[in-house]
């Protein structure tokens, strides 16, 4: 079966599958992940504010989201996102934006719609007793979000939103659609230039595999370090 | 801006062949639903199968459940069609391999089948989870009545626990339909696939993939109108979702 396996095409290609693949994949997960949690938390506290114009927006915006395909939407702003930057910078023609801060822009919006979801269970999680008691203090809905609920809401779904960001880790693979040089796609190039697409596949998952799985592991330990004793 | 909308491109005929850009689309509604369907199936019966042995006493049999959760679990679902599509033929022997290459079809075939079994780990683990739910004592009157293990599921726990489950399975469905979107990469002309290949041929970016998005849309309502009502008629009397 592995007879014809050529592994020296791996060890060729290494540097440039991590340093160029790898990297761009970790880059984009981790500035979306930062990015989606950022808007996620604005999203849910639009959504759980009194102020009924703001909740059905940010209704809308994550039941559109939440049920589209990834695949399309990545599609959307790809070819969206240029116009917007037209529109914002009143320039003549649609603004070219580069590969990464385009695929980065989708994946921020897009995960934005499922970061909020979590956000919004967390902060309904959290005992009626707490904005009250900072109410009585007298800190003001600002200060009550950032010092009191937002940090405890955020402890106690830790664990949902580093298992949401090993999903975003791998869904990451999909800017494939749009010829974006990933970690799999650049297996994918290199393979495909060299015939030799069998061998690099299996290695990209099983480098997927164990990035994943112990990335899981590791949440899964932190689940049990991080819950609290009530 | 200076983009040239024009939303009558739908009735134009599209240079496939075989009638408008909007029956292309509708073609493309139907695999989708045709790919989710099959993709479907597959995932509820190994699903169900993994999840059951994960509740098994037997330490091999939860052992294996656990590792096929995790294998199907920790690699993209792009990765995984890839390696169906383009691997497989590969490392089967000859004659296999080439049979598999020229199967007709053969991007909804591995579509169904991938799709499938990345969904079929997410339903072993909600399936678990839900035989997880029941009370103890439920397995334990079961034995006491003399049922056997396969008695006991048959009869006691897997009915309890698909009714249980039924709302955390509507969205693993609704998940089915938006992976399938994820063939496009193998060559399935699904909704997206046809979108793109409509914004390719008349350049109207904006109204093909508003269409699909629309069409996506409707079929999310639809989904989720026909399962409240299964859920409402199965709920468990007794539970918070029952009456």
């Amino acid at each position: 079966m592995f007879e014809n396996f050529d592994f020296d095409v791996i060890r060729r290609s290494l540097a440039y599958l991590f340093f160029d693949g790898m990297r761009f994949t970790l880059t984009l997960t981790a500035m979306a992940a930062f990015g989606g949690l950022v808007f996620g938390t604005l999203i849910a506290l639009m959504r759980l504010s009194g102020i009924r114009p703001l909740s059905v927006v940010a209704g809308l915006y994550v039941n559109l989201m939440r049920s589209l395909p990834l695949v399309l939407v990545i599609f959307w702003f790809y070819f969206l996102v240029p116009y917007i930057g037209q529109w914002l910078t009143g320039a003549s023609r649609p603004v070219k934006v580069g590969a990464f801060a385009s695929s980065l822009i989708t994946f921020i919006m897009f995960e934005a719609a499922y970061f909020s979801e979590i956000m919004r269970a967390g902060i309904q999680s959290i005992s009626k007793g707490q904005p009250m008691a900072a109410q009585a203090l007298g800190l003001t809905y600002g200060q009550t979000m950032r010092y009191v609920v937002l940090p405890q809401a955020f402890r106690n779904m830790l664990p949902v939103l580093l298992t949401q960001t090993i999903v975003l880790f791998q869904d990451t693979s999909l800017v494939y659609v749009v010829s974006i040089t990933d970690f799999l796609g650049a297996a994918s190039i290199v393979g495909q230039r060299d015939g030799r697409l069998v061998e690099m596949y299996l290695f990209v998952a099983i480098i997927y595999f164990l990035i994943s799985c112990s990335a899981s592991f590791g949440v899964r330990r932190l689940q049990a370090r991080l819950a609290v004793v009530r | 801006m200076n983009y040239h909308w024009n939303w009558l491109v739908f009735f134009e005929p599209s240079p496939t062949g075989g009638g408008s850009y909007l029956d292309m689309l509708l073609s493309g509604l139907l695999l989708t639903i045709e790919t989710s369907f099959c993709a479907w199936i597959i995932a509820l019966i190994t699903g169900s199968i993994v999840g059951v042995m994960r509740t098994l006493p037997s330490k091999t049999a939860s052992t294996i459940g656990f590792a096929y959760v995790e294998l199907f679990r920790n690699m993209p679902l792009l990765l995984q069609l890839f390696l169906w599509f383009f691997v497989l033929p590969e490392l089967l022997p000859r004659q296999a391999g080439l049979w598999l290459k020229q199967l007709p079809n053969a991007p909804f075939y591995t579509a169904a089948i991938g799709i499938g079994l990345f969904m079929s780990a997410r339903i072993a683990e909600q399936l678990r989870a839900g035989i997880g739910s029941l009370p103890r004592g439920q397995k334990m009157a079961a034995t006491a009545l003399g049922l056997t293990t396969t008695q006991a599921y048959a009869y006691v726990l897997l009915p309890m626990a698909y009714r249980i489950i039924l709302p955390p399975l509507t969205s693993e469905f609704l998940s089915t339909i938006k992976n399938t979107a994820v063939a496009i990469t193998i060559g399935l002309l699904e909704l997206t696939g046809q979108a793109r290949a409509m914004q390719e041929f008349t350049f109207q970016v904006f109204e093909s993939f508003t269409a699909a998005t629309m069409i996506y849309l409707l079929v999310n309502l639809v989904v989720v109108t026909v399962m409240r009502t299964l859920e409402r008629a199965v709920a468990i009397p007794g539970y918070i979702a029952g009456k």
